[in-house]
């Protein structure tokens, strides 16, 4: 079954950081903060029933004059660091990268006193200062982030230091930084997505187990196309997927380990099992098992395979999610007539309807804030990623197409990833993301199509 | 895979037939008319064929229509008269539904057909379901009149009953 192991889990990873501190609230922070904030509706905003938002932000200016290196090997790596961070950056729309052919100064070292005059001369807000050195396989990157317009550093130098083929997630862990660092939000750029390549004919569709970065990078398949394979979902330590495979002719949910490469199978359980996911403290599964063709909701110790079934009647109980704090399960469920999207004890129980709007919704997939809730709905033909509250007030609709459908939260909770299937006989899916706000719609370019995507935890 | 002989007979049926409709992997047959006009009743393409192994839903829905009771009335009485004790039925959805939802909708289908098969006398023990959700549509194209075809419940004869 297992093709090719993801190498990146195997390596060693000894990522160091150094004298972090956040010492300095960039000026812009608030404005961001502000403009993050815009898309939020407010308790005096009326309800936007399609809100597709694409409001501009103006970048912020940045600049990467050349990080700074001793010997030609550091500085193709540097030079690979600072292509990836810029890219990372630019991707946010947050950010606008200030061409180098303008600037005035350059940097003999990440000591030296910064010129901020000769930056603020060709409007650079942000400057970014670097020391890349490679010994015996090691990446060791020095750098700091400078506010040029209130003269000041944004966190005082930082280190990473990592073998010489984690280059890639280095260079994440820089631009995570400066997203922060900027922002005030978390992390997301040091991460993976799991999700389903497919090819062929849409009647005869492949669909393969597959890996990557958060950008597209380092594409690794983890299955053959002999079964479909759908829907993975990441373990909150990013080291193992649940999927669901068609492997033995009947829909059935398998545990990956991504380190060891060994498949669990759960033959304690019934009938067909699908849509899985994992506890937030990792010990449980919560699935759909569909057994004399009524679908209910299951929870499975994977410790001592207790089992516990939170949902009981006839209607379809599916798509569960835990809240982050692991007290709550969204799911959705048709038993009001048509699917909708509900709330209900980890242990199960009576349940809360809080989806209220117009068509129906599905797979529910809660923050991890906390705070909201993502879902797809469907109504008057089309479908839309949208975000409410857990309550299920304050419903927004991100998007809209024919076919926009399974979202799934960046560990920062501010981006969404989805799949947007086309129409017609070469109707096709692909990766996007969009920002919470509805801002940044994004597609991501692969070269097969794509669907089904789960974004990891931050990587360790 | 045991359909497989199935499939490749079912392919067969269909080049020679000139068919231009596209066959999905696990994709039956209903068609009405007969080039196999000397075809053995016996035989799994006249299953598929004259008997009928198709029968559709509305969206959303996994009730049996009563034109379909007729269909499956016969694949009872078929089934029964040739001792066939190893039958699949294969549930699906159209494109316009969530995957996991259209997954418990195929096996609301899937039961909905065995349910009845088992009212008409065909011992349970030989029935088993399956759901492909929304994932291997018979029509490909994005219109109602291709989602209401795909809106379907097979009926499947496993080769070595």
């Amino acid at each position: 079954m297992i093709k090719t192991r993801n190498k990146f889990f195997t390596e060693k990873l000894n990522l160091q950081e150094y004298v972090f501190c956040n010492c300095f609230r960039f000026l812009i922070f608030f404005l961001l903060t502000f403009q993050f904030n815009y898309g939020y509706p407010q308790e005096n905003v009326p309800e936007l029933d399609i809100d597709v938002t694409e409001g501009i932000i103006d970048p912020i200016p940045i600049a990467f004059p050349n990080f700074i290196t001793n010997d030609y090997s550091s500085s193709i790596t540097a030079k690979e660091i600072i292509k990836i961070v810029k890219n990372d950056l630019i991707n946010t729309s947050l950010f606008r990268i200030v061409p180098e052919d303008s600037y005035i100064s350059e940097l003999t070292s990440i000591d030296a006193p910064v010129r901020f005059a000769d930056w603020r001369a060709i409007n650079t807000d942000l400057l970014v200062s670097a020391n890349v050195s490679v010994n015996n396989e090691i990446i060791t990157i020095k750098f700091r982030l400078w506010d040029v317009v209130g003269q000041s550093e944004i966190f005082k130098g930082v280190q990473f230091q990592g073998p010489s083929n984690s280059i890639r997630r280095i260079a994440h862990k820089v631009s995570d930084l400066i997203y922060s660092g900027v922002t005030g939000e978390g992390n997301y750029f040091d991460t993976r997505i799991a999700f389903i390549s497919e090819r062929g004919p849409k009647n005869n569709r492949t669909k393969r187990l597959a890996i990557m970065d958060q950008d597209g990078a380092n594409l690794t398949f983890l299955s053959d196309s002999k079964s479909i394979i759908l829907a993975p979902r990441f373990s909150p330590d990013a080291r193992k997927i649940l999927y669901t495979s068609y492997e033995t002719g009947k829909p059935r949910v398998y545990l990956m380990d991504l380190i060891s490469g060994k498949l669990r199978s759960f033959p304690e359980l019934p009938g067909m099992t699908f849509a899985p996911r994992f506890s937030p403290d990792g010990r449980k599964i919560i699935l759909s098992i569909t057994e004399n063709g009524n679908t209910d909701i299951y929870t499975l110790n994977l410790a001592n395979n207790s089992k516990n079934r939170l949902t009981k009647n006839v209607a379809i109980d599916t798509a569960p999610s835990y809240s982050p704090n692991g007290n709550y399960v969204v799911f959705e469920s048709d038993r009001g007539g048509n699917q909708q999207i509900y709330v209900m004890s980890s242990k199960g129980g009576k349940a809360k309807r809080i989806s209220f709007g117009e068509g129906r919704y599905g797979t529910p997939v809660w923050s991890p804030r906390g705070d909201m809730i993502a879902f797809t709905k469907m109504h008057k033909g089309n479908f839309h990623i949208g975000v409410m509250r857990k309550d299920g007030t304050q419903e927004r609709l991100l998007t809209k197409a024919f076919i926009d459908e399974g979202p799934t939260w960046a560990p920062n909770g501010r981006i969404l990833m989805f799949f947007r299937e086309t129409a017609g006989v070469n109707g096709a899916p692909s990766l996007y993301t969009i920002e919470v706000t509805g801002r940044n719609l994004r597609k991501i370019e692969l070269s097969s199509f794509a669907s089904d995507p789960s974004w990891s935890p931050l990587l360790k | 895979m045991k359909y497989k002989k199935i499939t490749v007979l079912i392919s067969i049926f269909l080049i020679i037939s000139s068919c231009s409709e596209t066959n999905g992997l696990f994709g039956g047959k209903g068609t009405s008319n007969d080039p196999f006009a000397s075809i053995s009743q016996t035989s799994l393409d006249f299953f598929s064929s004259e008997v009928g192994d198709t029968i559709l839903f509305k969206v959303n829905q996994s009730v049996i229509e009563p034109d379909y009771r007729k269909v499956l009335d016969t694949q009872a009485k078929w089934i029964k008269e040739n001792n066939i004790t190893s039958i699949t039925i294969e549930g699906h959805a159209d494109e316009q539904g969530t995957r996991e939802y259209n997954l418990a909708l195929g096996a609301r289908r899937a039961t909905a057909v065995r349910n009845y098969l088992v009212s008409k006398g065909v011992p349970d023990s030989n029935l088993s379901i399956v759901t492909y959700g929304k994932e291997r549509p018979l029509r490909i194209c994005s219109e109602e009149s291709c989602w209401s075809k795909n809106r379907r419940a097979i009926t499947i004869i496993d080769n070595n009953s």
